[in-house]
């Protein structure tokens, strides 16, 4: 079992002749995923990198039956395309693009509502499920099938996740970067219901970053689920103990500003609702692991 | 991206936006012109910088009891005066730091007769996923104090975007701020047309502090603090034009001709990371270890090699940094290309510092390779805890 993506998922990429979008669709196919085919207007009919090409995602999907579609447009056309993709009502939309402009999330957030998608990111590495389907930009080689759900605000620290539960044997269900930006398609209290829900699930680990109170709503959906009885080990990080208030690091979101979205609260959040919260995103394995043994 | 309050005033008032009349001034001549067009009696001479607490601010050059950065002036000889102390002096505020900033340009307005001072601000709230416009009667004073201590006296009004700004968001406004009739409908316009502002220009956030209401019974906007949203800086070319790098540090506009996030701080470990979260994590770690990163940085995905040798002589521009930790975790950049650019950065710059480099992920044996082969004494480490600890014994090593 897994959440999201499996092996019968079928995927378009949006944007999919660019150097990006080819590159990462290739490696996905490398990886086993089911991609049947790519969006490019005015270059439907043609074919990339062995993959049919169509001008709308309307078309993609009714041709191909795919249910999932990866974003790699650029930043100025990057939510047209997922609200065409949201008109299509594909499932599942992934967008990779970072630098979108944030105005446009929101009416792309206002479009989500009520439609029959579910968007993960922008600005996001994406979703992956081991040895099943990759969508988005993630290593795959670092990851092994296995029982531990990885979510996470951050990409490189998703891939410090996988590895490392790679490295002690644990393995994953599957692993789904979010994205740094204020304004996403699905936050940590999405992801953590459906891991939850999951039975092949058997342990969590999430990591968040400083900016917004996304952590501290989920630590507390947590806190709600394990009154109605259901609970899952879990280990978590916070990036940004060091980053001082006002500056913007780097992610759009990662920002401590009037006395919130700091470290030291959502660590704390976290900490009431159960989470193992390791000091060092070296440890996130070892702390897991401390957690499994109780 | 910031832009100065007259700047600002000048953008809001193309969409209607009540403001003081005023004009900018780089020199003493200059402040005296424009006072000279302004009606009088009574004047204000502001120093433009790229932060708050102006008026309480104190200059470095001037004696204990001068004034601030933002004075009444009752004749055209005071700004004359006021404009001489002001201008090319450093003034410091409540955010600028202990440093301070030099004063360039002035602002001279018309003065203004003001009966009450209100608070209206927006900003994208994270969420609703909309725009949220945040009132308060408390005008004038710091907000964050006002959220804390008296929470009631501030509303929230968000903006569905599908609906866009409603007759009925402007009277919640002006029945946030207690008013009735034409300053009800004074509040609600102005609500509207600093959202119509708000939305066209891609704002991050626009704090109007205070909004005032004159003697006269006029809704104006006395002062403002205008942000853009970064990402969305390239559909508007004249809010870029608006840029005052003179505000900004040279090594962070350095960085971003590069597309580098880059942030100093006041450590002595230099990072290079891929990815933010793993560049603040870096950064914990570092101080885990104890000792303090020297600066945040992003080298972003899809990296070449040229943005990396950029990268490594803004790390390396720093004094202060004694030693630099390589951190890269693979997923769009390639181990092998960070390598190609390390090697040839450190030959360039002649590396005088140690060097710990931990890469993981696409290509890391190529990665590895290039950097073993390359003649050069750089620490290999194996994973981040171990890249820490050893960047940490080099940089004692040399102290």
């Amino acid at each position: 079992m897994s959440i999201l993506v499996d092996k019968n998922t079928k995927v378009i990429t949006q944007g999919m002749t660019g150097k990006t979008g080819s590159f990462h669709t290739q490696a996905a196919l490398d990886y086993g995923t089911q991609m049947v085919g790519g969006v490019t207007p005015g270059k439907g009919g043609t074919s990339h990198i062995g993959l049919p090409q169509f001008d709308t995602v309307a078309e993609a999907k009714a041709v191909t039956g795919a249910t999932a579609s990866c974003v790699y447009v650029p930043p100025s056309g990057c939510a047209d395309a997922i609200l065409e993709a949201i008109d299509a009502e594909m499932e599942l939309i992934v967008a990779i693009t970072e630098g979108v402009p944030v105005l446009d999330m929101v009416k792309v957030k206002r479009a989500l509502s009520g439609s029959k998608s579910r968007l993960i990111g922008p600005n996001c590495p994406g979703v992956l499920t081991p040895n099943q389907c990759k969508i988005g930009i993630m290593p795959g080689s670092i990851f092994k099938e296995g029982s531990v759900g990885v979510v996470s605000r951050s990409g490189t620290l998703t891939y410090e996740a996988v590895f490392q539960t790679s490295a002690i044997g644990l393995g994953q269900t599957t692993a789904v970067g979010i994205g740094g930006d204020p304004v996403n398609g699905t936050n940590f209290i999405d992801v953590l219901e459906l891991f939850l829900a999951d039975e092949a699930t058997k342990s969590i680990i999430m990591i968040g970053e400083i900016g917004g109170d996304a952590e501290e709503q989920a630590a507390q959906f947590l806190i709600d689920e394990a009154k109605r009885g259901r609970k899952k080990p879990m280990a978590g990080f916070i990036a940004g103990r060091t980053a001082p208030p006002g500056r913007r690091m780097g992610h759009a979101g990662a920002i401590v500003s009037g006395g919130k979205g700091d470290a030291e609260s959502k660590i704390a959040a976290m900490e009431a609702a159960g989470i193992k919260v390791s000091a060092s995103p070296s440890l996130l394995g070892e702390t897991l692991a401390e957690v499994l043994k109780g | 991206m910031n832009v100065h309050e007259y700047q600002a005033k000048e953008l809001l008032a193309k969409f209607g936006v009540g403001i003081p009349a005023g004009i900018a001034a780089l020199t003493v001549e200059e402040a005296v012109a424009a006072a000279k067009q302004l009606p009088g009696p009574l004047y204000v001479v502001k120093a433009q910088i790229h932060a708050g607490g102006r008026g309480k601010g104190k200059f470095k050059e001037l004696p204990a009891d001068a004034k601030g950065g933002v004075r009444l002036a009752k004749s055209i000889e005071e700004v004359e005066a006021f404009a001489k102390e002001m201008l090319g002096n450093t003034l410091v505020t409540v955010q600028t730091g202990e440093a301070g900033k030099q004063v360039n340009r002035l602002y001279i307005t018309d003065g203004v007769d003001i009966a009450k001072e209100y608070y209206l601000s927006m900003v994208v709230d994270r969420a609703s996923s909309r725009v949220a416009m945040i009132v308060s009667t408390e005008g004038g004073m710091d907000i964050e104090e006002v959220a804390h201590s008296t929470p009631e006296k501030i509303a929230t009004i968000t903006i569905d975007p599908a609906e866009g700004f409603m007759p009925h968001h402007g009277r919640a406004v002006g029945y946030a701020l207690k008013l009735t009739g034409d300053l009800n409908k004074q509040a609600g316009k102005i609500a509207e047309q600093l959202y119509n502002a708000f939305v066209a220009l891609d704002c991050d956030m626009l704090e109007i502090n205070p909004l005032v209401e004159t003697k006269d019974g006029n809704l104006l906007v006395l002062d403002t603090k205008m942000s853009f949203d970064s990402n969305s800086l390239y559909r508007h070319p004249d809010v870029m034009a608006l840029r005052d790098e003179t505000e900004e540090d040279p090594a962070e506009i350095e960085a971003s001709k590069y597309d580098l996030a880059y942030i100093k701080l006041d450590g002595n470990i230099g990072c290079m990371v891929n990815g933010a979260g793993l560049a603040m994590a870096t950064m914990d770690i570092i101080k885990l270890n104890g000792e303090f990163p020297a600066n945040f940085l992003d080298v972003g995905g899809g990296a070449t090699t040229e943005k990396v040798t950029a990268a490594f002589k803004i790390i390396l521009k720093d004094p202060a940094v004694k030693g630099i930790l390589v951190n890269i975790f693979g997923g769009i950049m390639k181990c092998d290309i960070i390598a190609d650019g390390i090697v040839a950065a450190a030959k360039e710059v002649n590396l005088s510092v140690p060097l710990v480099v931990r890469l993981e992920g696409t290509n890391v044996q190529q990665g590895k390779d290039i950097l073993a082969n390359s003649g050069l004494p750089i620490v290999p480490a194996n994973d981040l805890g171990d890249a820490a600890r050893k960047i940490v014994a080099e940089v004692r090593k040399v102290a």
